[in-house]
């Protein structure tokens, strides 16, 4: 295959995959009742999955090459704190952004 | 007067969905940066964000096609990204399942973290809502959303490499989970399980082909689980 006809490969297969993961179950299980040991594991989901997802991302991060960096370790933990504290989105993400900033220019 | 509880169920979800735009423009924005310095061309990068709508994904089939992965590897390992997805699915179901096929496929394509969570935590505290409130509440969340992520994306592609690296842009993807994160951890049982995923995705970052982050996930569900059946029992004695 050609490299634009396997972005093209990939982007399809990406697109139908990730919609079958969508739809699985609002889709053909519909209204039934899920059993109470599987509702209590999916209450999880998104933390289980996410600090999982962006703890590699803020030790290794890609803008540095992998390096590990006080300003972006220090602007992660600042979010994190302001988002729970706040349980705002927003607050968390303007606070993480300022401390990130604030950072690069102390250390850069 | 059910078309009249839709209407608003619609529009406080529309409310409740602004404050995502300043979490999904950066990052649509970041994406088109990052698909065209990867030699995406414009066609291709919005292709990835109206097809898939799933930035994690896309950014991990990116950075895999960036080191030549084979293919079935790339689409694979963006799938485990958003195996996530089939469990927020699965959360839904039971206050949704009862609409329209149709309008259930609209809602399985439009599904993404910042929908889900904000659906869920409404459709939690107001048991009293009817299934066409939920949709059009969904509906409602999702509009201020998509459409940006389509928009920005062109964007990116379009402002592609003027964007000097002194901006850090690449942290903007980490800030943006951390920031959901944060207000999620609501009990101790959920604290318990983000703090082991963050230790089984560092420990498993080894294993290849991004299973890390999946063992991760399904060992941190089962703690999560686990512990929130120990605190009951506790509380029952």
């Amino acid at each position: 295959m050609s490299e634009t006809a396997t972005t093209w490969f990939i982007i399809f297969a990406l697109g139908i995959g990730t919609f079958v993961l969508r739809f699985v179950f609002i889709g053909m299980i519909g209204d039934r009742e899920l059993p109470p040991w599987i509702l209590r594991h999916l209450r999880y989901t998104a933390v289980a999955v996410l600090p999982g997802l962006v703890a590699p991302l803020v030790l290794w991060p890609s803008g540095t090459g992998g390096q590990t960096d006080p300003a972006r370790l220090v602007a992660a933990l600042m979010t994190l704190a302001i988002g729970y504290l706040t349980k705002n989105v927003i607050y968390a993400i303007l606070g993480g952004a300022a401390t990130l900033y604030l950072g690069l220019y102390l250390v850069g | 007067m059910a078309a009249s509880s839709t209407n608003s169920a619609y529009w406080k979800g529309f409310r409740d969905g602004i404050p995502f735009i300043l979490v999904v423009t950066p990052f649509a924005l970041l994406f088109g940066v990052v698909a065209t310095e990867s030699g995406l061309n414009l066609m291709e990068t919005m292709g990835f964000s109206i097809v898939v709508i799933a930035g994690a994904s896309q950014f991990t089939a990116l950075q895999l096609m960036n080191e030549n992965a084979p293919t079935l590897i790339v689409i694979l390992s963006a799938l485990a990204v958003n195996l996530r997805m089939a469990m927020y699915s699965a959360s839904l179901a039971p206050y949704i399942g009862k609409a329209p096929l149709w309008k259930r496929a609209f809602i399985a394509y439009l599904m993404v973290d910042q929908a889900y969570a904000m659906s869920i935590v409404t459709y939690e505290t107001r048991p009293e809502m009817t299934v066409p409130e939920r949709v059009a509440y969904y509906f409602g969340v999702i509009t201020p959303i998509v459409p940006l992520w389509y928009l920005f994306t062109l964007i990116g592609a379009m402002v592609g490499q003027s964007i000097p690296p002194e901006m850090a842009l690449d942290f903007a993807v980490p800030i943006t989970f951390i920031a959901m994160i944060g207000p999620m951890l609501r009990t101790l049982p959920h604290i318990l399980a983000a703090a082991a995923s963050i230790a089984l995705a560092l420990g498993f970052a080894w294993v290849p082909y991004n299973l890390g982050l999946m063992i991760a996930a399904l060992g941190a569900m089962i703690i999560g689980a686990q512990a929130e059946l120990w605190f009951e029992r506790k509380a029952r004695t």
